[in-house]
Formats: structure tokens, sequence, C-alpha cells
């Protein structure tokens, strides 16, 4: 009873991350799908890099949007499914802290990898070396709004039938201007110029999610329970 | 009380006995209205001197631009009202407004899109103002598939609610990225139109056409609620007295 709403949230993040250490395969689907997508590229459009070279920052964040927002169907589905989610929503604990350290989990097990497998993509699709950064630092910033976006979406549809499109349809309006200026500063990266303005817009909308999303979440997975 | 309005308005038989009464006057006057902007926009306005009689589609475009927004923003303050205070009357005004602003975001997409063709050489253009547009569309369309997906009335009605206080909170957002996304690709659209240089005989017609659409949409509005209202009431006593007083 006297846990501190903090430490609830540290100790479910961890038991988050613990879970997902154990069954690995969930986490390595979005990743496989983040591979297999930037290599349709090439395919479709041409081997040459000059081309692939002016779509990469598009073809890369396209692909990370899609690889997060696959895995956000497993952010609640297995906690909803035995019951556990019911017990957070009862615990007497903060729900809007509790529902933050899951995103966080998810984003730790899904956004931070594809962050850090983007800048191999990105060299297959011609990038230079000194343009890295500029892929890492934008899409796991990118990578942490769309996680928290994403949570709102994921609890709105929880127990509904063939709920990953219609998870889709909800969270990409949503998530346009986190693609816009993510997509922005990798192009900016690329073409070898300071993308420091589209990443300050980018950690403002972080801020904001931060501060505002796990609220609607929350509220989301109380209406979903009831 | 000064309240008692507001509480009455909880109420279904009241609500619907009151868009009843209310329908036919909304009705006949975005009638009028229509009719006056419209030979005011078509007839006595002078032609553009670039672009000649093209430029008239404003009459229906910019007003329905302006409703797709003023629709969404009415669907999310309803969609709160019923979130707060438990309002079943609001979440079936919510309910009611989906696929009317679907409809003028659609209106105002095709309006914009002729016009291009005259404008531009093209029906689609990727101007700022048509993306943010479009993106509308798909948060109202999010909207609806949320709420047909989920089969219990209320959990629909609460979560469709939510998604719609989100999106509301996310639309000046959307607005501006997409004003940015593009200013920073290309050149500002030919498009000028709309400023405050108009001259009085293109701007009145265009002002009533605005307040024309607004009665238009409480028109419609209406007429849908008394439609969600007997839909969720359907087996309450009340319909059945108020149905023969018809």
């Amino acid at each position: 009873m006297s846990t501190s709403a903090l430490a609830a949230a540290r100790l479910i993040l961890a038991r988050d991350l613990r879970l997902a250490l154990r069954k690995r395969g969930q986490f390595v689907q979005p990743l496989a799908f983040f591979a297999i997508v930037t290599t349709l590229f090439p395919l479709s459009i041409s081997p040459e890099l000059a081309r692939l070279r002016e779509i990469a920052s598009g073809v890369l964040w396209v692909a990370a949007l899609l690889a997060s927002l696959l895995a956000l169907e497993f952010l609640f589905r297995d906690d909803a499914h035995d019951g556990t989610l019911e017990q957070f929503a009862l615990s007497g604990q903060s729900l809007t802290w509790l529902v933050f350290a899951k995103t966080t989990a998810h984003w730790l097990l899904t956004g931070v990898p594809l962050a850090l497998m983007a800048p191999l993509a990105g060299m297959a699709l011609g990038v230079p070396y000194a343009a890295l950064p500029g892929i890492i630092v934008p899409i796991a910033l990118g990578t942490l709004v769309l996680s928290l976006i994403g949570a709102i979406g994921a609890a709105l549809t929880l127990g509904v039938r063939r709920s990953g499109v219609l998870l889709t349809l909800l969270t990409l309006p949503l998530a346009m201007p986190v693609l816009i200026f993510g997509a922005q500063a990798t192009d900016l990266a690329i073409r070898g110029v300071s993308f420091a303005a589209p990443l300050y817009l980018l950690s403002a909308m972080a801020v904001l999610g931060v501060t505002l999303a796990p609220l609607a979440a929350s509220a989301a997975v109380r209406i979903s329970l009831e | 009380m000064a309240w008692t309005w507001f509480h009455r308005l909880a109420s279904p038989p009241h609500v619907y006995a009151l868009a009843s009464r209310l329908t036919p006057w909304f009705a006949w006057a975005a009638a009028a209205l229509i009719v006056a902007g419209l030979y005011g926009g078509l007839v006595l306005a002078p032609p553009d001197y670039q672009q000649g009689d093209d430029f008239r589609i404003i009459y229906v475009h910019a007003p329905s631009a302006w409703m797709s927004l003023m629709v969404y923003v009415t669907m999310a303050v309803a969609a709160a009202v019923g979130l707060i205070w438990r309002m079943k009357v609001a979440h079936a005004a919510a309910a009611s407004c989906a696929a009317i602003g679907a409809s003028f975001t659609i209106a105002a997409l095709a309006t914009g899109s002729l016009w291009g063709r005259k404008m531009w050489g093209t029906y689609w253009e990727w101007d700022p103002r048509l993306v943010s547009e479009l993106i509308l569309l798909f948060l109202f369309l999010g909207y609806m598939a949320l709420r047909s997906a989920i089969d219990d009335l209320q959990r629909a009605d609460r979560a469709s609610a939510l998604l719609a206080v989100v999106g509301v909170v996310n639309v000046p957002i959307i607005h501006y990225s997409v004003l940015w996304w593009n200013s920073l690709h290309q050149a500002p659209s030919v498009m000028k139109l709309g400023k405050p240089e108009m001259p009085a005989a293109m701007l009145v017609p265009l002002l009533i056409m605005l307040a024309a659409f607004t009665l238009l949409f409480v028109y419609l509005l209406l007429v849908r609620l008394r439609g969600e209202i007997l839909r969720r009431e359907r087996t309450a006593s009340w319909i059945r007295e108020a149905l023969a007083d018809e």
C-alpha cells in the first residue's frame, strides 16, 4: 500500500522489460518488418544509390512509423487478456503513471531498437556516415511520441475485433506531425545541413506527449475496462 | 435557477421536442440565406480580374472548408460534455456530427480540387490547406470507424468521445506542421484569394454563405439528432406519445 506512484511505475517498467526478454519473438517482429520494408524500396524503385539517397529519409520514416505501429497492438493486449490491466486499474495506484511506465517500456523495446537499426538501413540506401546521428536521434524521439500517441489508440481499441487496421486508422492521422518533422530532420542531415530546427519541434512534441498522452491513455484504458 | 436550461438538455424527451420545434425554422432560414448568397455570389458579384468567373466556386468551397473544422470542434465539445457530465444527449449529438462533418470535408476537398484544376492545371496539388483538409477527413473517418467497431453503445460513446477530444487537441498541431512542411518544400501557392482586400460585392455574399452553411449544419444536426435519440430511446415509453403527437 505504501508504494509510491513512481516506485510502482518503476516496478512495472522492470516487469515489462523482463517479460519481453522471455518472449523475444514479439519484439523482433517489428525490426524484421522494418528491414523488409526498407528492402522493398530499392527493389521497386532503382538500385542507384544517388536516387535512393533522395528518398532515404522518407523510406526510413515511413518504415519506422509502420513498424512501431505494428508493435502497438501488443502494448496492452496480453495484460488485458489475463486481467492484469484490471488489477492495475483497481490497485489504487495512479493508472496514469502505470500506463506511462508501460508506454516507456514499449518505446525501449521497439523505438530504441528501431533507431539503432535504422542507420544500417540508411547506409544501405546511400546515406553518408556523417548523417547517421540525423537518423538515430530523430527516430528515437519520434518513436517515443508515436508510442505515446499510439498508447491512446491501443487502449481505445482494446477488445475490438480486427483491431489492427482500426488502430492504424486512428493513430496515423495524429502521427503526421511527427512524420513531417522527423523526415525533415533526417533529410536535412543527409543533405549535410543542421537539423536542429525540426529536432526542436520534435522535442516539443515529445514534451507535450509525455505530459498529456498518458492522461488520455489511462482514461481510455478505464473506458475499455468498464 | 440559471442552470435549469442546461440540466434540461440532459433529458432526451425535452431535447427531442425542442429539436422538432426548431428544425423547420433552421431549414427555412438556411434555404433563404443560401438563395440570397448564391444570387449575390453568382449574379451580383463582379468577375475577378484574374480568374474571371472561376473564382465563384469560393462561395461553396470556403463555407464547406470553414464548416468542416467548425463541425469537428462542435463534435469535440459535445463529446467532452458527454464525457464530463455523462450526458447521453451530448453523446448522441457528437455521434450525429461525424457524418455531417465528413460530408462538408469531402465537399471542401472536391470543390478545392475542381478549383485547382482551373488555377493550377491539376486536380490535386499538395497545397497545405488541401492536405490539412484531407487529414481532417481521416480524423472523421477514424472517429466513425471506432464508433462502428464497438458494439456496446455506452463504451462506443465514451471511447469515441475521448478520441474526438484527443483529435481536437491535435488539429492545430497538424495544421501548423502541414503549413511549415510545405513552406520549406515549395513556393507558396498561387491562390491568394480571401484576403481582406476583397471588394464588398464579393465579400458580402461570401459572409452570407458562411452564415447559411452554419444554419444548414444546425438544421442537419437537429434532424440527425432526432433520429439518433429515437434509435437510442426506442424502448422508452415517451417515444410512443411523442410520435402520436406528430
